[in-house]
């Protein structure tokens, strides 16, 4: 009665196939990752001490440490958050709760998912061309940071029009039909039940922008500089161009540096994600629907 | 049974006139005219599609949150064309709505029904408590949940969860009451329980009860009104539909459920 059918053993086969080619390409997948942290890990590791995180770089930069470029990326992203995140989050809330569904709307998002979509290194001219040259911040950790800013916003803004979105629309009714304003909605009940999303988005939008070289070339990271920057309209060093200087432009320099340089850049972007995860699984643990 | 009417000549709480509702080119509701009286409970019955939570929505002007939806016609509220009310947030605390599935609204038991007096401004912490208190007894809830209103109102089971919700609505103070089929997820003894809870808050506010559980509606409704197809086919003390003198021939076979 249960006697496979040769249709039944070639579906049998076909099944075990699928499993293995779909978990062989998963495992493909996973082996650069291992590679490149293992390989980080083993020649940079060696090079990371106190010293090399918290002193400046010497003898043109093939001795000392990092501090000016570790400081500078900080710095930048730190910027960047502060310029991106309030506008994008008022966006996102005004696309998913406010704006009628028009074609106005529909090019705006668009323009969003466009946006986010455009080579970094044209930022970066735009960047050059708006604010070192139109706005005469020159280079400097403004202009770069809010070029960064203006790279990362669609991921905050789509981030959070989508967390918006999770939050099932029966509260909205519910909240609407007690006379509640659209604003008072959104205060009490959908934004306290979008904060994961939202806080996953912005954390995301920082790895993204510690390691982004182009858009900060032109605009405001320096090659070198013998000075921590005093304020926000002068120059910095960066984490991600200095790993490319320390690589490519520097004769004799020691193996293990640039090495280091990049286990630090991808150590810090490993640990906010790794902050993302921790937070996300938090607080879906105290997820109330 | 005895044949519970509303005082008549009495000015009706609600009246529509006229109404037709369109969402893009389809006709949800067309010239639907009606009354509700005060403290009765108003039945509407009738299947799928008929234009019933359309009703409700036009009521509350939720109209205003759905770009898709034309209302025409008149609703008056106490005597007030509610198209024309610039204060349509009033408008709505006087009128509380329960939906067909109870949406707990993920705060605590305490806040779900203190939310509307916050909205509306109350603060003071002792007035609250005594808000909620009233209502979530006048909910039937009350010995329920006195022990855990610190928990959230979303993990309650589904038929304290709607009983949570008519508490809510109450919160407002409304005047009227907007029941959307509000027994589709609650099981049959909660049902009871939350039938008898508006028998009593029949004395205090009207009560629109949508349902499509026609012996729901002859136990609970003063006058029940039958729609099919986005249309009123008659309204009529609810007994009369059950003892035949009915009107309109597709009324008496929805009601002896010989349908289609």
């Amino acid at each position: 009665m249960f006697s496979a059918t040769s249709l039944n053993r070639k579906n049998d086969r076909n099944e075990t196939a699928v499993r293995w080619l779909l978990g062989g390409m998963t495992g493909l997948l996973v082996l650069p990752v291992v590679v490149i942290l293992s390989v980080l890990v083993y020649k940079g590791g060696p090079v990371i001490s106190f010293e090399f995180l918290f002193t400046t770089p010497t003898k043109g930069m093939t001795a000392g440490g990092i501090f000016p470029a570790l400081l500078g990326t900080v710095l930048l992203v730190i910027c960047a958050l502060l310029a991106s995140v309030p506008f994008g989050i008022a966006a996102a809330i005004y696309l998913s709760e406010y704006a009628p569904d028009n074609w106005l709307t529909r090019v705006i998002n668009l323009a969003i998912i466009n946006l986010a979509g455009v080579p970094s290194i044209v930022h970066a001219l735009f960047g050059l061309g708006a604010f070192v040259v139109f706005f005469r911040f020159g280079t400097s950790i403004l202009a770069a940071s809010l070029t960064l800013a203006i790279m990362t916003l669609p991921v905050v803004i789509v981030a959070t029009r989508e967390s918006l979105q999770s939050v099932p629309h029966a509260f909205r009714e519910a909240c609407w039909n007690m006379g509640a304003t659209r604003w008072q909605t959104i205060r009490r009940i959908i934004l306290p039940n979008a904060v994961t999303g939202i806080l996953t988005g912005v954390i995301l939008e920082v790895c993204r922008t510690a390691g982004e070289t182009a858009p900060i070339l032109f605009t405001g990271a320096a090659f070198f500089l013998p000075l921590l920057p005093q304020s926000v309209f002068d120059q910095t060093m960066a984490l991600s161009l200095h790993l490319f200087v320390v690589s490519t432009q520097v004769p004799n320099m020691p193996e293990g540096v640039p090495y280091g340089v990049a286990l630090v850049l991808i150590a810090m972007v490993l640990i906010m994600n790794s902050l993302s995860i921790a937070l996300r699984m938090y607080l879906r643990g105290r997820k109330k629907w | 049974m005895v044949t519970v009417t509303a005082p008549q000549g009495a000015t009706p709480h609600l009246e529509v006139r006229d109404l037709t509702i369109h969402y893009k080119q389809f006709a949800a509701l067309e010239n639907v005219s009606l009354e509700v009286r005060q403290n009765e409970i108003f039945g509407i019955i009738g299947p799928a599609n008929a234009g019933k939570t359309s009703l409700l929505k036009a009521i509350n002007r939720m109209d205003l949150f759905d770009s898709s939806m034309r209302v025409e016609g008149q609703i008056l509220f106490n005597g007030i064309n509610t198209r024309k009310v610039r204060n349509v947030y009033g408008l709505r605390r006087q009128i509380g709505v329960v939906f067909p599935l109870p949406v707990g609204l993920p705060l605590s038991v305490y806040d779900n029904v203190a939310l509307a007096p916050r909205l509306a401004g109350t603060k003071n912490r002792s007035d609250l408590d005594v808000i909620v208190e009233r209502c979530l007894r006048r909910a039937a809830l009350w010995d329920e949940v006195k022990d855990r209103l610190m928990a959230l109102g979303s993990l309650l089971s589904g038929g304290q969860q709607q009983r949570l919700t008519i508490a809510r609505a109450l919160s407002q103070e409304p005047q009227m009451l907007m029941l959307d089929e509000f027994s589709i997820a609650v099981d049959p003894v909660t049902t009871m329980r939350i039938e008898d809870v508006l028998k009593e808050l029949k004395k205090e506010v009207s009560i629109i009860l949508v349902t499509n559980l026609v012996q729901q509606a002859r136990r609970l409704a003063d006058r029940t009104a039958f729609f099919l197809d986005g249309k009123c086919i008659e309204t009529a003390v609810t007994e009369d539909l059950f003892t035949g003198a009915v009107q309109d021939q597709r009324t008496r076979d929805y009601v002896e459920g010989r349908f289609g």
